[in-house]
């Protein structure tokens, strides 16, 4: 029903969905043009047709915007594998992820800042680094862990939206924690080395930047093997098919789920330190929007598939920090930067309309699906 | 990881035990993150009894008494298990858990006298271990919390033992003194009202709490009322519900008359800072009402319901407003609600056309970024030109009707007034679909979308009208809260509005009128809305973490709210109604024991 009668509108919101979709398209293809015309000739009719004041970009600062897009996308796409996998095998969005990834990032600012009063920062900033990691990665698992086994367990049989809500609660719920025991203003990271800072003569590209998107892409690398090579990823997979029948077949399902939230814990945990080092500073909303953004990614990439889900992620990252000047300045929409979220938020509406399966579609157990 | 090393010792303790030790340390821990939480120290200032009891401790105290209460408890299906335990086990079990609970408490204060950890977690303070240990050193703390928390947990316990008679009756009390002392100023507000001055002077304390006297006095009295009153209010509840179509209806009415005679009476007695309140209760009763219709009736989980609410507001302001940026008619305000009803059926349309056929969860989060997108274009410096970006609307007049009085933020009574008229309309309005085709209609499609639209339902017909009546709830909505503040800025619209009416259908019974009325009042009343205090003003640092928590809870222990609808919570149980009837049947074949895990109150929900 879903993809052959999408285009071919039958019914009044039918109408206004094909309409809705062309206007979506039109308005990305024009500004794009009117882009790339005014990349080729700044002073190209057409595009001064569009908007009249619009500048354009240089060289370096498109490079810019891209590798931060990669940057940011790696992040979100860690983000997102936490989403996928428990939309996989459970069904729900657990709203709460997205606070997974913003206690990783409390734990790395509390864990960096200790170890720059102790002087090991700078002395010895890889060691620290890992270190962060690693603490953040263990806080951020048994924060998954207690939230299954809290308030998702119980509700193993409940309608879909009754853990949608818990999840909701659970999220409302730790970030306010965050306010009443860490306190309500924005902390900072410790001073990234200069060595890391700098940019370097290839490309003028930020070390940072280049650091956080080799640790996302050795992490994603490290959970790829455990699902694809190991038996409890075999495990994970079985569940995600049919929990039923993995049970039947001697897989600990209860057990299994737990794994697989300790692994999405674990994954927003890098995240949230990959947040420290490319933001340097975290308060307890940080992970409002960044979990949206991820979720947007799980979706976009096809929820339930890992490697989707890591290119949802550049997908979103890159649309989100070329898109307003790519699209909506060269369209005349004045303070771009601004609505920068609001793309982001566009964006997953934009493809939840044309393609709900996303990209490279969805990996779900048939009930899933309905 | 711990949990796998301990549990071939956990498994030796029998059940009921494990249940003790478990609940104890989660007891402790709670006690440890509510006091780290800042909420003892600040909630200090407020006093619950004059010399002896402020609010700060009621938080801490509370822990034992409860786990003392759970523990105490006689376990579901005694009868199956093998050995049950006596009564002098659950005593024994209250105390223990309740021990264990202060001792939370009495281990933190030892931390907290020799370790300092104030640099990330800010409340670890000198003033928080003073007030664990009375200021009177850090032993006196530790031994005196375990000794609370047992003897906490033994009462809870005891209290379990007593007939439910006695337990009620002792219920009644607490809840009457811990009532009057929340509801302090509404009291003192209401009974000043009818020039009742000595009254309030002898029950509370100058500088608020009950005194002595007043306590012994509520207690003795509300305890003599549930003596004597027990089984009354039920037995009229049954005569009522026993009584015949056309007499039960005019009950009803009386009823709904009177409550109408109460709050139409009320605004007249009290003071300004009342009738605020009222009048923020009323408006959040109006958005949960419009919510109610798409998230209770409908089932559809808008998690963006704030942006009609945005929408409404701000649709009213550009259309009233002298100081609209771009376009100012200066409508009056009754004239731009009309023109306000028509944007909110725009808007919903808008909103809710791309949505209506997305799975029930997509759906939340693509409205949850409409409700975003919304504030973010009313913030852009894009629109600033006409909705004024982050400066907003300001110096908005109030509503003018017919020219005889102002109703703006200088009288909430008018306010109230107002609110409680638009109120009454979203009351029947809601009232009058329920039971209408298109009400059913809702209810079908939330209990089960493909038969309903087997059913010849057209589903994205019956959704989308949902959608667009619950946005012209929310649009009056922020139309009354304009008239009320008298300026609009992005900031009033964030997600967090959402989240809380959802919290506050939720608690109050989705899907049922009086619930969601019931939910607004004691949760808008009590703790307050995201930027209005309640009666609790103390608590607000801390509302927003109790409103999370609360989601959680209620969506564990009782999805089906405070008041539920029937309808809605055989819906959520089906499969307990279902293995009830099932146990009913056939008990006594032999190999269908319940497990003892089947006693726990999320069980199968």
């Amino acid at each position: 029903m879903a993809s052959a009668s999408m285009w071919v509108p039958r019914t009044k919101v039918d109408w206004f969905l094909t309409v809705l979709r062309v206007l979506a398209l039109t308005v990305v293809t024009v500004g794009l043009l009117a882009f790339i015309a005014q990349q080729i000739d700044v002073d190209n009719p057409f595009a001064r047709a569009v908007n009249p004041d619009a500048t354009g970009l240089t060289g370096p600062q498109f490079r810019g915007l891209v590798i931060s897009g990669f940057a940011q996308g790696a992040m979100y796409g860690l983000i997102a594998l936490g989403y996928s996998m428990v939309y996989g095998v459970l069904g729900f969005i657990n709203f709460a992820h997205g606070e997974v990834f913003m206690v990783g990032a409390m734990t790395g600012m509390i864990t960096s800042n200790k170890l720059d009063d102790a002087g090991l920062w700078e002395a010895n900033f890889i060691g620290s680094l890992l270190f962060i990691v690693a603490v953040s990665m263990l806080v951020c698992t048994l924060t998954a862990v207690i939230m299954e086994r809290v308030a998702y367990r119980p509700l193993r049989k409940a309608p879909r939206l009754i853990p949608l809500i818990t999840s909701i609660g659970i999220s409302f719920f730790i970030q306010n924690t965050s306010v009443v025991l860490l306190g309500p203003t924005s902390k900072a990271y410790p001073d990234m080395p200069d060595w890391l800072t700098a940019k370097r003569t290839f490309l003028e590209i930020e070390g940072t930047k280049i650091m956080v998107i080799c640790v996302a892409a050795v992490a994603m690398l490290g959970l790829w093997l455990l699902v694809e090579r190991t038996k409890t990823g075999k495990a994970m997979r079985a569940v995600a098919e049919d929990q039923e029948i993995a049970g039947l077949m001697g897989v600990d399902v209860n057990r299994t789920i737990v794994k697989v939230f300790a692994v999405g814990g674990a994954m927003a945990g890098v995240a949230g330190i990959l947040w420290g080092v490319l933001f340097r500073s975290v308060i307890h909303y940080t992970g409002f929007l960044p979990g949206i953004k991820a979720f947007s990614s799980a979706v976009v990439g096809g929820i339930g598939s890992l490697g989707g889900s890591m290119a949802g992620g550049l997908f979103i990252g890159l649309a989100e920090s070329t898109g307003p000047l790519l699209i909506l300045e060269p369209l005349g929409v004045s303070g771009v930067s601004q609505l920068r979220d609001a793309v982001a938020f566009a964006m997953l509406i934009g493809v939840l309309l044309l393609k709900p399966s996303g990209l490279f579609g969805e990996r779900l157990s048939a009930e899933d699906r309905a | 990881m711990t949990a796998t090393v301990l549990s071939p010792v956990l498994r030796r303790i029998p059940g009921t035990w494990r249940r003790v030790l478990r609940l104890g340390a989660l007891g402790a821990v709670g006690q440890a993150f509510i006091s780290l939480s800042g909420m003892p120290v600040r909630l200090d200032v407020r006093e619950i009894i004059v010399p002896i009891l402020s609010l700060g401790y009621v938080a801490v105290l509370a822990v034992p008494l409860v786990l003392g209460i759970l523990l105490g408890r006689r376990p579901e299906h005694e009868e199956f298990l093998e050995n049950p335990p006596s009564r002098l086990d659950l005593l024994l079990g209250g105390t223990v858990g309740g021990l264990m609970g202060g001792g939370g408490l009495s281990i933190l204060a030892l931390l907290l006298a020799n370790f300092d950890l104030r640099d990330p977690l800010i409340n670890w303070s000198p003033q928080l271990l003073e007030f664990l240990s009375f200021g009177r050193g850090t032993a006196f703390g530790f031994a005196i919390w375990l000794v609370i928390g047992g003897g906490l947990g033994l009462a809870g316990g005891t209290l379990r033992l007593a007939s439910s008679r006695t337990q009620r009756v002792i219920m009644t009390m607490v809840l009457t003194v811990v009532g009057a002392a929340i509801l302090e100023s509404l009291v003192v507000d209401l009974v000043e009202g009818v020039s009742l001055e000595a009254l309030v002077e002898w029950m509370y304390a100058p500088r608020g709490g009950l005194t002595l006297v007043g306590t012994g006095v509520l207690a003795v009295v509300s305890g003599l009322l549930s003596f004597v009153g027990q089984g009354r209010i039920k037995n009229i509840q049954e005569k009522i519900q026993a009584m015949e179509g056309p007499r039960q209806t005019r009950v009803n009415l009386m009823l709904i008359a009177a409550v109408g005679m109460v709050l139409v009476i009320m605004p007249l007695l009290v003071g300004k800072l009342t009738n605020e309140l009222l009048a923020n209760i009323g408006l959040f009763v109006l958005l949960a009402l419009g919510l109610n219709i798409v998230v209770g009736l409908a089932g559809i989980l808008d998690l963006g319901y704030v942006a009609f609410f945005a929408v409404g507001s701000y649709s009213t302001a550009v259309l009233t407003a002298a100081t609209s940026p771009r376009i100012a008619p200066e409508f009056p305000w009754f004239v731009a609600l009309i023109i306000v009803i028509f944007i909110a059926i725009l808007v919903g349309l808008f909103i809710g056309a791309p949505v209506i056929r997305m799975r029930g969860d997509y759906l939340a989060i693509v409205t949850l970024g409409f409700g975003e997108i919304i504030r973010l274009l009313f913030l852009s410096d894009w629109l600033s030109g006409w909705f004024g970006g982050s400066q907003g609307i300001t110096a908005i007049d109030g509503v003018d009707v017919f020219g005889l009085l102002t109703v703006d933020g200088t009288n909430p009574r008018r306010v109230f007034y107002l609110v409680l008229f638009f109120c009454a309309i979203a009351i029947y309005i809601s009232w009058r679909l329920e039971r209408s085709r298109l009400g059913r209609a809702w209810m079908a499609v939330r209990e089960d979308e493909p038969v309903a639209e087997a059913m010849g339902i057209n589903t994205v017909n019956v959704k989308l009208m949902a959608f667009v009546v619950g946005a012209v709830l929310g649009s009056f909505g922020g139309a009354i809260f304009v008239a009320k503040v008298g300026s609009v800025f992005p900031t009033s619209f964030l997600i967090l509005v959402s989240i809380i009416i959802l919290v506050v259908v939720i608690f109050g019974g989705m899907g049922n009128i009086f619930g969601v009325i019931a939910g607004a009042v004691v949760l808008i009343g009590v703790l307050g809305g995201p930027k209005q205090p309640g009666l609790l003003v103390e608590f607000s640092e801390f509302k927003l973490l109790i409103y999370g928590a609360l989601l959680v809870w209620m969506m564990l222990a009782r999805p089906e709210g405070l008041i539920p609808s029937a309808r809605r919570s055989r819906e959520l149980h089906q499969e307990e109604f279902l293995q009830d009837a099932w146990l009913r049947g056939q008990i006594d074949t032999d190999d269908n024991c319940p497990d003892e895990g089947s006693g726990s109150p999320a069980g199968g929900v």
